[in-house]
């Protein structure tokens, strides 16, 4: 066999983070390549190198592709060899047609002036191909995401296609939907099209890949012919790394139950499919609770869900705290029966970035500043002055705004927000995102300080480690389901990982 | 320090832009104190043309002050000059054909301007449908209304205590007469009202560590407003004292100042416009917050246009048009923020004094309406662009 790609010894920094170490990739002409990876191992950084996101000497090593080395520099490049990546986030325009998107941007056109007739024809072709039987006039917020999937694929094609790459392709499919993808890449590998997929889904990997490279930590830990893989040695492959001593000490105090919620069920705004299945969990006071789970699994949802239905159509369930039903159908009501939820997404959802530090510390609990109706702006000041004292929020004054902060202050100053409430739960949803390593030990020690105050926590997190260093228990989320619970003594990456993995093959050997 | 100079500069940025404005405010007043003078040899700020331009703004500034909470919560009302000229006409059929008392006719077009404001903010605090296709629906239907109301023609004339909420003085309590002592009075207890509230402020401000400029700095421009304010209160006082608008005027100035700053419901008004899923996250119910900033809008559109309404003593077809795009244009040359979030009572106030300056010294100076639109559009545009020039330099 030859090799159609080979990426050699790449290596990739941003400012204060090494994202890809030493990753070497060899893809054979016509395989089916899986690649894994935990969240944040480097996967889709290595395919932004590949695909020219990342241009020619933002990173070391070398991409050689048909034989020849190659010097992306951006993704039309990459396209135009052949090379084209399907995102989990579908890059289609919803309101236009099938056959509009396929030659977006690739039109069927002399000077200018498009061939609609001609378009039409080459789009059933194209349909054909991916056997999705639409008229390719159909705009294609009419298709679910299964369908519009293959559009995509019919859109890679339209661009001929050697090299097709498919990031996590099924997470966001129903079952059958996923099982006719994965037909569908069995077919193309027959005519002659070299794939590589994204997966953490071990039945698929084993159903379509031929061979499997597992990425950690920004390396190539290994690649496994079909016959090798099994699932011990994909995880083993996936987390084997060691424990450093990242995480301040604690000595639980865990208290009586605090909150409880059981049979939470939750779907999609504005579809019929169900986000949040069946979800029981607890918190008792002074204990840190995690979440564990891949992207997507409905972590947030749950959260958010759980906070005034800020995510999706509740349906049923039922939260105590403090052994009370708690009325959580609103966001202030939320607040006022104790729960506060730190979002993943402090930019966006968490802070008003134009206002300084004093506005946003004091913006969900108003009512602690003011005397009535009026503010008191002097007894505002002392409350912000208070949480930049006690959380070490590094700037030149709480009048700063909060948009000149860095990450690791910015994520203070949400937390001094939701502190201000006087939360007995507090949910942190990803607290230490994208802020670097002394500001995360920081975070940390100030959730052990809350769980010794008698506060619950409920710490959702991607990082693995991170859960199992900070956690009291630990509960693992997948499709929308909570698939299992362990205690700091049962959990380990090993644990979590095969429940999820057992899961999704539940799922697969239920559909099949 | 970078970050301490970063402080300083956002301060000496922020003070910038409303010292900044109230200097051109100034310039322009000057410009036309010195043209008008050498070209037609009339005097800028006679007691006369001073009463005339708080009579011909205090509408623009009312509205403005709605218009501003309008804005900072991220939205747009266009409807504004329809919705005066409907409440005028409501007015006008109430006191004139249906004998209405005064007592009674001016709440009831308050209230008639909230229910429209209620009507407008309802589909786009609740239905989310977009401001700016509301309210330039709700412009064209006020203005049809208007037409229907009035059958095409003038209504007028009004009772004299009608027309007294525009062309009406407070009469000397003092009984000198001229000068007018109360006029005086009152203006010398706004003088040092302003001077206390803004030292109280300063002293609060550099309490809590914010750099707030030098005390000289300080006293210069209170001198300077002082000093202003005094001489607009003897030129008054010695014509035919306070128009009544104008107390109703500095009144609500006062009002939605402190409202805007120093209230709760004011504050979540900002955040709406700063971040709104931040601000709903928050437990702000940013739904109803929106909507009554379009009530207010409303009432305070009904205000003005019964003012317009007695000022020209008959309710007419024409009345308003245009309005709205005056008041948006101070609002924004007052500093605010396209994209909601910011915005100062002070600025707006000072950003319709300007607007009106300008028109009503190209008026006297004789400058066609044609010039006047360009030169005022312009204005519009360097303001602004100032402001993101500003921006970005602040990064």
């Amino acid at each position: 066999m030859t090799a159609l790609l080979e990426m050699r010894g790449i290596g990739k920094s941003f400012p204060g983070v090494r994202a890809l170490n030493r990753v070497d990739l060899r893809i054979e002409q016509g395989e089916i390549h899986a690649i894994c990876g935990e969240n944040g191992a480097g996967k889709s950084t290595l395919m932004k190198v590949l695909s020219g996101v990342y241009p020619h000497g933002s990173y070391e090593g070398d991409i050689v592709y048909e034989g020849r080395t190659m010097a992306f520099k951006g993704i039309r490049d990459s396209e135009a060899e052949g090379i084209i990546i399907i995102h989990q986030e579908l890059a289609l325009v919803p309101l236009l047609s099938i056959a509009e998107n396929i030659f977006l941007g690739n039109e069927v056109a002399k000077s200018g002036i498009i061939n609609w007739p001609l378009a039409f024809q080459k789009t059933e072709e194209l349909l054909a191909k991916v056997g999705l039987k639409e008229a390719p006039g159909t705009p294609v917020e009419k298709l679910g995401v299964g369908k519009q999937q293959l559009v995509e694929i019919a859109k890679a094609l339209a661009k001929h296609v050697k090299l097709l790459i498919l990031d996590e392709p099924t997470a966001a499919l129903q079952e059958n939907d996923s099982q006719k993808l994965l037909d569908l890449m069995l077919e193309l590998k027959a005519q002659g099209v070299t794939s590589i997929i994204i997966s953490h889904k071990l039945n698929e990997i084993r159903r379509v890949a031929d061979r499997v490279t597992v990425i950690r930590d920004g390396s190539t830990v290994s690649t496994l012919n079909r016959d090798e893989v099994t699932e011990e040695r994909i995880i083993r492959d996936m987390v084997g790394r060691d424990m450093e001593n990242r995480y301040p000490h604690r000595e639980p105090q865990i208290g009586e139950m605090l909150m409880e919620v059981k049979g939470w069920n939750v779907g999609h705004a504005d579809q019929p499919r169900q986000m949040i299945k069946d979800c029981s969990f607890n918190v008792r006071r002074g204990e840190i609770v995690g979440i564990a789970g891949l992207m997507g699994s409905g972590r947030t949802e749950l959260a958010m869900s759980l906070f005034g239905r800020s995510y999706g159509r509740f349906q049923s369930g039922e939260a105590t705290i403090e052994g009370k039903p708690a009325d959580l159908s609103t966001v202030s009501r939320a607040i006022d029966a104790g729960l506060a939820y730190v979002t993943e997404d402090r930019k966006v959802l968490g802070l008003i970035l134009d206002e300084p530090i004093t506005r946003n510390v004091t913006l969900a609990n108003l009512a602690g500043v003011a005397s009535g109706w009026v503010l008191g702006k002097g007894r505002e000041h002392s409350v912000a002055e208070d949480y930049r004292k006690a959380l070490k929020i590094r700037t030149p004054g709480v009048h700063q705004r909060v948009v000149n902060l860095s990450g690791g202050n910015q994520q203070k100053v949400v937390l001094s927000k939701w502190l201000f409430t006087d939360p007995q739960v507090l949910i942190l949803d990803e607290p230490t995102r994208g802020i670097d390593v002394g500001a995360k030990y920081e975070i940390y020690a100030i959730m052990n300080d809350l769980a010794a105050q008698g506060r619950g926590i409920v710490m959702i997190s991607s990082e693995m480690p991170e859960l199992l260093g900070m956690c009291d228990r630990i509960f693992v989320m997948n499709e929308g389901k909570i698939v299992g619970e362990l205690s700091r003594q049962e959990a380990s990456q090993e644990r979590i990982m095969s429940l999820i993995i057992r899961d999704g093959n539940e799922n697969g050997e239920k559909a099949a | 320090m970078t970050s301490a100079k970063e402080t300083l500069r956002t301060q000496l940025g922020g003070n910038m832009r409303e010292n900044g404005m109230m200097l051109a405010l100034l310039a322009i007043v000057f410009f036309f104190l010195v043209v008008v003078r050498a070209v037609q040899d009339v005097d800028f700020l006679s007691a006369q043309n001073i009463t005339n331009l708080f009579l011909q703004n205090s509408y623009v500034i009312i509205m403005a002050l709605g218009m501003l909470l309008v804005i900072v919560s991220g939205h747009i009302d266009l409807s504004v000059g329809s919705v005066a000229a409907f409440t005028g006409a409501i007015a006008a059929t109430l006191t004139v054909n249906s004998g209405w008392p005064v007592w009674a006719v001016m709440p009831a077009v308050l209230v008639a301007g909230a229910m429209i404001g209620a009507a407008q903010g309802y589909w786009i605090a609740f239905w989310r449908i977009p401001s700016f296709i509301v309210t330039l629906a709700g412009m064209l239907v006020f203005r049809g209304l208007t037409l229907w109301l009035l059958a095409g023609q003038n209504i007028g004339p009004f009772p004299r205590e009608f027309q007294a909420l525009s062309t009406g003085f407070v009469p000397d309590l003092f009984g000198v007469g001229r000068p007018n002592m109360t006029a005086i009075a009152v203006i010398v207890v706004a003088i040092l009202a302003i001077i206390w509230q803004n030292l109280r402020a300063r002293n609060h401000d550099t309490a809590f560590g914010m750099q707030t400029g030098s005390p000289a700095m300080f006293w210069m421009k209170h001198a300077f407003i002082s000093a202003a304010l005094l001489f607009v209160g003897w030129k008054l006082a010695t014509f035919r004292g306070l128009p009544n608008v104008l107390i109703v005027m500095s009144i609500l100035i006062v009002a939605y100042n402190f409202f805007a700053n120093q209230t709760t419901t004011g504050r979540r008004i900002y955040a709406v416009g700063g971040n709104e899923k931040a601000a709903k996250l928050s437990g702000i119910k940013t739904d109803r917050l929106v909507f009554f900033t379009f009530v207010n809008m409303g009432v305070l559109a009904a205000l003005a246009g019964m003012i317009v309404t007695a000022r020209l003593n008959s309710a007419t077809p024409k009345a308003g048009v245009g309005f709205e795009l005056d008041v948006i244009a101070a609002v924004f040359i007052g500093g605010a923020s396209m994209s909601g979030g910011s915005g100062k009572v002070i600025g707006v106030v000072v950003g319709a004094l300007i607007m009106g300056v300008m028109n009503n010294g190209m008026s006297i100076m004789g400058i066609g309406i044609d010039y006047q639109q360009v030169i005022k559009g312009l204005v519009l545009l360097a303001a602004v662009i100032f402001d993101v020039y500003n921006k970005n330099k602040q990064g």
